[in-house]
C-alpha cells in the first residue's frame, strides 16, 4: 500500500523518490500493460535470433512484407480485441471474411461496381455481427455459442454463393494489393495502410471515447458498469458489430491479397486471431487488453511464420510453437493476476 | 419509549426544524406480505444515523425505497420537505442520494480516477480528457483527505481503499445522502479508523449518512442516532449516547436478550486429567504468519481464538486442518502423529473446517439446501457408494430440523437463504460427516443477532456432545461467551491460553491488543 497512507494530504513527500519507488508506481499504474510489454520483448528476441541465424532477416523488405502478409489478420485482431475485452469471444470472423470475400468476388464477376460491392462487404459483416450481438445481449446466449452460430451461418452462405474460387479482376480491388508506395527500401500497400488505420482508429476509440471505456468497464464487471449508468447493452452489441465490420474489411483485404474469392478461406483463422490477441496481452476473462498489444501479437505470429518458411521447416511447427507460446502467455497472465490478488 | 422524543441536538440550528429526508408511513407490500409497515424515518443533514434490526426487519427494504430501487406501496418520501417520487436509482442519484454497498460496485481493472469519474468523465471534443479526469478525481480524493494516486489501477488497492474510492465516487456527484451498507465488514481496525475519519469529515460538510453495521461497537462509535426496526415495523428512534447496548439489542430482538449474555456453559471439565486432547499441535509454523503455535483441542471443549484481523487466526485454522501446508510443527490427531496433508485427509481423520468466506468457499448458492448439506458426505463416500435419493433427503431433512434451518425447504436454492441460515446449512454439511473436531472460522460474521445466538448455543450443544470445537471470531465478547478456554493470538503467536472465566471483555481486549497500541501500523491481512 505504498500509494496510500493514513495521514492527510498535507504532508506529501518532498524527498525525491528512489528508483524502486518509480518502479512501484509504474506497476501500480500500469500493471495491465506488462503482458503487452512481454510480447514486445519476445518479438524483439525473435527478430534478433532470426537475424543472427539467417544473417539477413531484419531488413525493410521482410518487415514490409510482414505487414502485407498479415494485414487481414491484423484487422480481424483489432475487432477481436474489442470483443475479448468485454469478456466475450467471436468465432465467426474467419467465416465472415470468407463469405464477404466470395460474395464480393461473385458480385464483381457480375459487373457490379466496386463502389457498391465494398460497402456491401462491410455491411454484410456488420449485419452478421449485429445478429451475434443481439443474441448475446438480448437472448442471453453464451458468446461462444452465438458466434459459433455466426460461424456456421457465414460459412454456409459462402458455400451457397459458390463452391469454387472466383477470380477478381476489378481494378480497384487489385489496386489495393498491387500498389507499392516506396519509402526508400520500405514499402506500404493500400491493404497495409487499411490495416494500420484500423489499428490507430481502434486504439484511439478504446482509449479516448466513452464507448471504449465502457468496453473495459463491461469486461471489469458488467453489473458494476450498469450501476454506474453506463450503456452496457449498447456496448455489448456494438463490439460484435465492430468485429463483424472488421471481418468484412478483412474479407476485402484478403480478396485483394489473393486476387480471388474462395469459400474455404479463413477456416480456423478465428483461432489464429484469438491466439494473436492473447499473445498481445489481452486477458480472455475480459477487462484488460490493448489494440496495440494485438498488433504486437499479430507481428509475433507473422514473424514466427516467416522464420519457419525461411528454415524450410514444416508449417505444422508453426502450430506447435504458437501453441506453446499461448500456453506460456496464459501462465504469465495468470501469475500476474494471482500476484495482484495476493498483494491485497 | 416513543419514537419522537429524541430531538437531535448535534445538527445545525436551521436543520433542526426540517429533516433532509423524511419517510412518512412508508409501507412496502409484496403480494400479501407487508415487508415494511407504516415506518417513519427522519434523516438530518450532518448526522450519522444507524438503521438497526435483525434480518427481515425491513432495513434493506427501507434503503431500497429511499434509493429508488423499489417503490413504496403507501406513504411518502419528503426531500427538503417536498414530496418526491423515485422511479429508479437514477432518480434518487439525481436527487443526491447515493448508496455504497458491501459488495463494492466498482471496476477493478480500471484506474481509480475512472472509477470515480466514469459516467460523468470530462471530455473535450467528445474525447475523454484524461488529464482533466485525473485532476478532478484527485480533487475529490483530496477533499476526503485521502492520499490515493488516481492513476493507479483499482485492483492494486486493498478492499478498504476500494471502499473509500466508492465513497469518493458517490461524493463526486455532490451526494447529500450517503448510505453505507456494512462498510466495515471486511476492514481491519486501522482501516475502520480511516473510514470513520472520512465519515467525520463528511458530517462536517453536512452530508447525511445512513450507516448499517452488525458491529454494535461501531454503531456506538460513529452514529448520532439509531432507528430500530423489527418485523417491518418501527420500534423507535433513539439518541445513541443515551441508549444502552442491552436496550438496543432488546429493541432489535423484541424479547429478552438474556440469551446473549450467557449460554448454559459446559460445567467445565470436572475430570480434566481424564479428558485427553483429541487434536494437539506443537510448534506449528506456517507461511511466516504463524510462529511456533501450540494448541490442544479437547473433547467436549470449545477453544475460542481471540485476535485482531491479521493476527494469524485464519492461518492457524487453515494450517491445523490441512487446508494450507504447515512449514514446521507436529499435528497429533487422536494420539497419532499424522498431520492431514489436505482437507480430504483431514475429513477422513475427523477434522472439519468451516471457512470464513461463507459465500466463496462454502455455500454453493445455486444448489438446493438438501444438496448443499449432503455434498461433503457424498464426496467423502466416493462416487461408487452413492447415497440414494430418499436416504439423502431423509438425512438432509433431519439436519434441517435439528438446526432449525428456515425456511425448512430442502429444494430451495441455498443462495436465497439469509446469512444465518446459510451458516447453519454449512454447519449441517460438516456435521453430516460425523466429525470429531470442528474448526469454525468466523461462523457468525455478517449474520443477525438472533441467528448469532442460535449458532453460539449450537456450538455449545455440540461440545456437550463430545465434539472438540475451535471457535474463531472477531468479536471478543462472543469468543468469551462461546469458548471454555480462550487462546489469544497476537502477530502469529499464541500469547496465552486461559479459561474463559478468568477473562473479562476488557482484560481480553488488553491481551489481544498487547504490544501494539490501538490504531498503530496497519495490520495487513492476506486475502
Amino acid at each position: 500500500m505504498s500509494t496510500t497512507t493514513t495521514t492527510p494530504t498535507a504532508g506529501r513527500r518532498i524527498v525525491p523518490p528512489r528508483l524502486s519507488e518509480y518502479a512501484r508506481t509504474f506497476v501500480a499504474r500500469h500493471a495491465s500493460v506488462m503482458p503487452m510489454l512481454a510480447a514486445l520483448v519476445i518479438l524483439v528476441l525473435i527478430l534478433i535470433g532470426a537475424q543472427i541465424h539467417f544473417g539477413d532477416f531484419v531488413n525493410p523488405r521482410t518487415l514490409s512484407s510482414l505487414l502485407l502478409d498479415n494485414a487481414y489478420l491484423l484487422i480481424l485482431a483489432v475487432g477481436m480485441t474489442f470483443v475479448i475485452v468485454t469478456g466475450g469471444i467471436d468465432l465467426s470472423v474467419g467465416s465472415v471474411m470468407a463469405f464477404t470475400g466470395i460474395a464480393a468476388a461473385q458480385m464483381l464477376d457480375h459487373g457490379v461496381s466496386s463502389a457498391i460491392v465494398i460497402p456491401a462487404m462491410i455491411l454484410g459483416g456488420a449485419v452478421i455481427g449485429l445478429m451475434i450481438g443481439v443474441l448475446v445481449q438480448y437472448f442471453d446466449v453464451q458468446p461462444f455459442i452465438a458466434s459459433l452460430a455466426g460461424l456456421f451461418l457465414a460459412r454456409g452462405l459462402a458455400y451457397v454463393v459458390s463452391l469454387k474460387s472466383i477470380r477478381v479482376e476489378n481494378e480497384h480491388v487489385i489496386w489495393l494489393q498491387s500498389t507499392r508506395w516506396w519509402f526508400g527500401e520500405w514499402y506500404l500497400t493500400p491493404t497495409g495502410v487499411l490495416a494500420l488505420l484500423t489499428v490507430v482508429v481502434g486504439a484511439l476509440v478504446m482509449k479516448y471515447t466513452r464507448f471504449g471505456r465502457t468496453v473495459y468497464a463491461v469486461g471489469g464487471g458488467e453489473q458494476s458498469a450498469r450501476l454506474m449508468g453506463l450503456a452496457v447493452a449498447r456496448t455489448k452489441v456494438l463490439v460484435y458489430v465492430i468485429s463483424g465490420v472488421c471481418g468484412g474489411l478483412a474479407g476485402l483485404v484478403l480478396t485483394a491479397y489473393s486476387g480471388a474469392g474462395y469459400p474455404r478461406n479463413g477456416i480456423g483463422t478465428e483461432l489464429d486471431v484469438i491466439a494473436a490477441v492473447v499473445i498481445g496481452g489481452t486477458l480472455l476473462t475480459g477487462g484488460v487488453g490493448y489494440v496495440v498489444g494485438s498488433l504486437i501479437g499479430v507481428l509475433v505470429y507473422g514473424t514466427i511464420h516467416t522464420v519457419i518458411s525461411y528454415m524450410g521447416a514444416e508449417q505444422s511447427w508453426m502450430r506447435i510453437i504458437i501453441g506453446l507460446m499461448l500456453l506460456m502467455f496464459i501462465v504469465v497472465q495468470r501469475v500476474i493476476v494471482v500476484r495482484a490478488e495476493r498483494r491485497r | 419509549m416513543g419514537h419522537n422524543d429524541a430531538m437531535p441536538d448535534q445538527v445545525p440550528e436551521e436543520a433542526r426544524v426540517r429533516p433532509l429526508v423524511e419517510l412518512a408511513g412508508g409501507t412496502v407490500r409484496f403480494g400479501a406480505d407487508t415487508v415494511l409497515d407504516g415506518v417513519d424515518f427522519r434523516l438530518f443533514p450532518g448526522e450519522v444515523h444507524s438503521l438497526m434490526g435483525e434480518n427481515g426487519a425491513g432495513k434493506s427494504t427501507l434503503i431500497k425505497a429511499l434509493t429508488g430501487a423499489l417503490q413504496l406501496s403507501a406513504g411518502t418520501i419528503l426531500l427538503d420537505g417536498e414530496p418526491v417520487h423515485f422511479r429508479s436509482t437514477h432518480d434518487a442519484q439525481q436527487a443526491g442520494i447515493r448508496a455504497v454497498y458491501q459488495e463494492i460496485d466498482l471496476l477493478p481493472n480500471l484506474s481509480v480516477a475512472e472509477n470515480i469519474m466514469l459516467g460523468s468523465e470530462p471530455r473535450r471534443f467528445g474525447l475523454v480528457d484524461w488529464a482533466q479526469m485525473r485532476r478532478r478525481a484527485a480533487a475529490v480524493l483530496d477533499d476526503l483527505g485521502l492520499d490515493i494516486d488516481p492513476a493507479t489501477t483499482l485492483s492494486h488497492h486493498s478492499i478498504a481503499v476500494q471502499q473509500l474510492v466508492a465513497i469518493a465516487r458517490a461524493l463526486s456527484t455532490d451526494a447529500r445522502v450517503l448510505v453505507l451498507d456494512e462498510p466495515t465488514s471486511s476492514l481491519d481496525a486501522a482501516e475502520c479508523a480511516e473510514l470513520f475519519r472520512v465519515i467525520a469529515g463528511l458530517k462536517e460538510r453536512g452530508v447525511a449518512i445512513i450507516f448499517i453495521s452488525h458491529f454494535l461497537d461501531q454503531v456506538y462509535e460513529v452514529c448520532d442516532r439509531v432507528t430500530v426496526l423489527r418485523d417491518g415495523s418501527l420500534v423507535g428512534e433513539y439518541l445513541t449516547r443515551e441508549f444502552l447496548r442491552v436496550d438496543l439489542v432488546q429493541a432489535m430482538l423484541g424479547h429478552n436478550a438474556e440469551a446473549l449474555r450467557s449460554r448454559s456453559r459446559l460445567q467445565v471439565v470436572e475430570d480434566d486429567a481424564v479428558r485427553r486432547p483429541f487434536l494437539s499441535v506443537r510448534g506449528l509454523s506456517s507461511q511466516r504468519r504463524i510462529a511456533d503455535a501450540d494448541v490442544d483441542l479437547v473433547e467436549g471443549d470449545v477453544l475460542g481464538i481471540a485476535g485482531l484481523l491479521g493476527s494469524g487466526r485464519t492461518e492457524l485454522a487453515r494450517a491445523m486442518t490441512g487446508v494450507d501446508r504447515a512449514d514446521a510443527g507436529i499435528i497429533r490427531i487422536d494420539g497419532a502423529a499424522r498431520g492431514p496433508r489436505g482437507p480430504r485427509e483431514a475429513i477422513a481423520l475427523g477434522v472439519v473446517y468451516s471457512s470464513e468466506n461463507r459465500r466463496t468457499e462454502g455455500i454453493i448458492g445455486e444448489l438446493s439446501v438438501g444438496d448443499n448439506i449432503t455434498l461433503a458426505l457424498q464426496a467423502q463416500q466416493g462416487i461408487l457408494r452413492r447415497i440414494g435419493g430418499a436416504r439423502q433427503r431423509e438425512l438432509a431433512q433431519s439436519w434441517v430440523e435439528a438446526l432449525d434451518i428456515r425456511p425448512p425447504d430442502l429444494d430451495r436454492p441455498a443462495g436465497t437463504l439469509s446469512g444465518g441460515n446459510q451458516q447453519k446449512v454449512l454447519l449441517a454439511r460438516l456435521l453430516a460427516l460425523a466429525p470429531r473436531v470442528l474448526v469454525l472460522d468466523e461462523p457468525t460474521r455478517g449474520i443477525d443477532v438472533g441467528a448469532k445466538v442460535e449458532i453460539q448455543n449450537l456450538v455449545g450443544d455440540l461440545a456437550d456432545n463430545g465434539l472438540s470445537v475451535m471457535f474463531i471470531s472477531a468479536e471478543l465478547e462472543e469468543v468469551l461467551r462461546v469458548g471454555n478456554r480462550v487462546a489469544i493470538l497476537h502477530d502469529g503467536k499464541i500469547v496465552e491460553t486461559l479459561p474463559a472465566e478468568e477473562l473479562t471483555p476488557d482484560s481480553l481486549l488488553a491481551l489481544v491488543a498487547q504490544g501494539s497500541s490501538v490504531g498503530s501500523a496497519p495490520v495487513k491481512e492476506a486475502r
